[in-house]
């Protein structure tokens, strides 16, 4: 019908950026969520009880394999006294915890052997053998990974806008609808995204060079 | 039993036809992710300038806006703009095709440079024209490394069907939304829906390893007896792409 509607866009875009705040804090605390409960994940994943690793394998490959989207509204219609943001926050951590649990463990994995073997001729206990030997050094092997995750984590927020959290896409939504002008708004959320993810996946590449993968 | 087994048993065609759009989706984008990818990534290994950063452009462009964005865009924004008005199960497609093959363009591309600077020598050697060197030398290598990244990236594609339903596609996880406002058991709606996708994606990493097992025949590469059920690696498809998989 008719084109772009500069006017429109300059409208627009204090409220995308108004929600693209909720955006990022939603990728932030989200990224933290998955950082902190994939660790925990992997070294359960390493327990030497049976009884704790194969359940624990069967969550994260439950999780892993099904939707998001339908995490997120399951969550969001079953805690219905939860402030959506929150179950947003949780709910991604937890879906992405299932992937970086994964990149820990193959960092945990490439900890030379020799390693473990000095802890325990060193009779280190468990807790000083992970926090003082072996997790120092699969957390650096793995950052770049967890960095990209953290990227993809960013590019996955629109999903929360389902569930009523105020982001920058649900802004976009809005402002399409109440001006009928949804290819201004989504053009701009979208440039915002690009403008956004790009440089840091570019950073995230050195970093990968930097730590020679 | 209870009433929402009872009701998607009563429902059964409609759960049925909400299978079939989410299969749907999902193997017609997969296709499309496919092409683009090969095209894509072809381009960016090309001798000429331009193709390489036509390439590096439209990648980068459909991997940093994402993909709900691009979904979004062209069924809300694109009629208004041109007036045409595509079908939801094809803006899906379209969607799904464009964002995944920027992805697999990536993959292509990581593959192609993995298939060692000999086995193309080799070939110039044996006079092979360029076509022809890369049809029987360097894709045959290629695909093998291809194949588990693509898995990951097609559950990936299955796991992002059910935004069909925000675009009212009647996919699946409409329907199941469907039953469980009439039996109000939201439990056990979203458990048997999460079931379901379980069950989809496990299929799926099933016949992309039968994939990965011919292809591995093919060049006389040992095949792993066994290895069909493992589960997909989500750390593979990182590692296996410079530059990781996102």
């Amino acid at each position: 019908m008719n084109g772009f509607d500069w006017n429109a866009a300059g409208d627009a875009l204090p409220l995308l950026l108004e929600g693209f705040r909720v955006t990022l804090l939603a990728t932030v605390l989200g990224t933290l969520v998955a950082a902190v409960l994939g660790l925990a994940v992997a070294v359960a994943g390493r327990a030497p009880s049976r009884f704790v690793t194969v359940p624990v394998r069967a969550v994260t490959e439950f999780v892993r394999s099904t939707p998001l989207l339908v995490q997120l509204v399951g969550a969001a219609a079953l805690f219905t006294s939860v402030e959506p943001l929150t179950i947003g926050i949780v709910v991604l951590g937890i879906h992405y915890a299932a992937y970086t649990s994964e990149v820990y463990r193959a960092g945990i994995d490439s900890v030379p052997k020799g390693q473990w073997e000095a802890c325990r001729a060193l009779s280190l206990g468990p807790r000083r053998t992970w926090q003082a030997v072996i997790l120092p050094q699969a957390v650096r092997n793995v950052l770049p990974a967890l960095g990209n995750y953290a990227i993809s984590m960013f590019k996955e927020t629109p999903f929360l806008a389902v569930i009523t959290v105020q982001e920058m896409v649900f802004e976009a939504r809005k402002y399409g609808a109440d001006h009928f002008a949804y290819t201004e708004a989504f053009t701009l959320a979208g440039l915002v995204f690009l403008v956004a993810s790009y440089p840091t996946s570019l950073l995230m590449r050195k970093l990968e060079k930097r730590l020679g993968h | 039993m209870s009433d929402f087994f009872s009701a998607f048993f009563d429902e059964l065609p409609q759960v049925r036809s909400g299978l079939w759009v989410t299969l749907e989706a999902t193997v017609l984008g997969a296709l499309a992710a496919l092409l683009l990818s090969f095209v894509l990534g072809l381009m960016s290994i090309s001798r000429l300038l331009v193709l390489r950063g036509t390439s590096r452009v439209v990648v980068e462009f459909f991997r940093g806006t994402s993909l709900y964005i691009q979904l979004f865009w062209l069924y809300y924004a694109m009629p208004t703009l041109t007036g045409y008005q595509l079908d939801p199960l094809l803006c899906g497609v379209v969607a799904f095709g464009l964002n995944y093959g920027a992805y697999g363009a990536e993959v292509v591309r990581g593959a192609i440079g993995s298939v060692p600077r000999g086995q193309y020598e080799a070939a110039v050697a044996l006079n092979m024209s360029p076509l022809h060197r890369m049809r029987k030398v360097v894709l045959p290598q290629a695909w093998v490394q291809m194949i588990p990244s693509f898995t990951n990236l097609l559950i990936q594609l299955l796991k992002c069907t059910p935004l069909l339903w925000l675009i009212s596609a009647a996919d699946l996880m409409t329907v199941v939304q469907q039953l469980r406002d009439r039996t109000g058991e939201t439990l056990t709606a979203y458990l048997t829906l999460l079931a379901v996708y379980f069950v989809l994606a496990y299929a799926l990493t099933l016949l992309m390893n039968l994939l990965e097992r011919g292809a591995k025949r093919r060049l006389g590469l040992p095949t792993g007896a066994g290895s069909l059920l493992r589960s997909r690696s989500a750390t593979e498809a990182v590692a296996s792409v410079p530059g990781g998989a996102r």
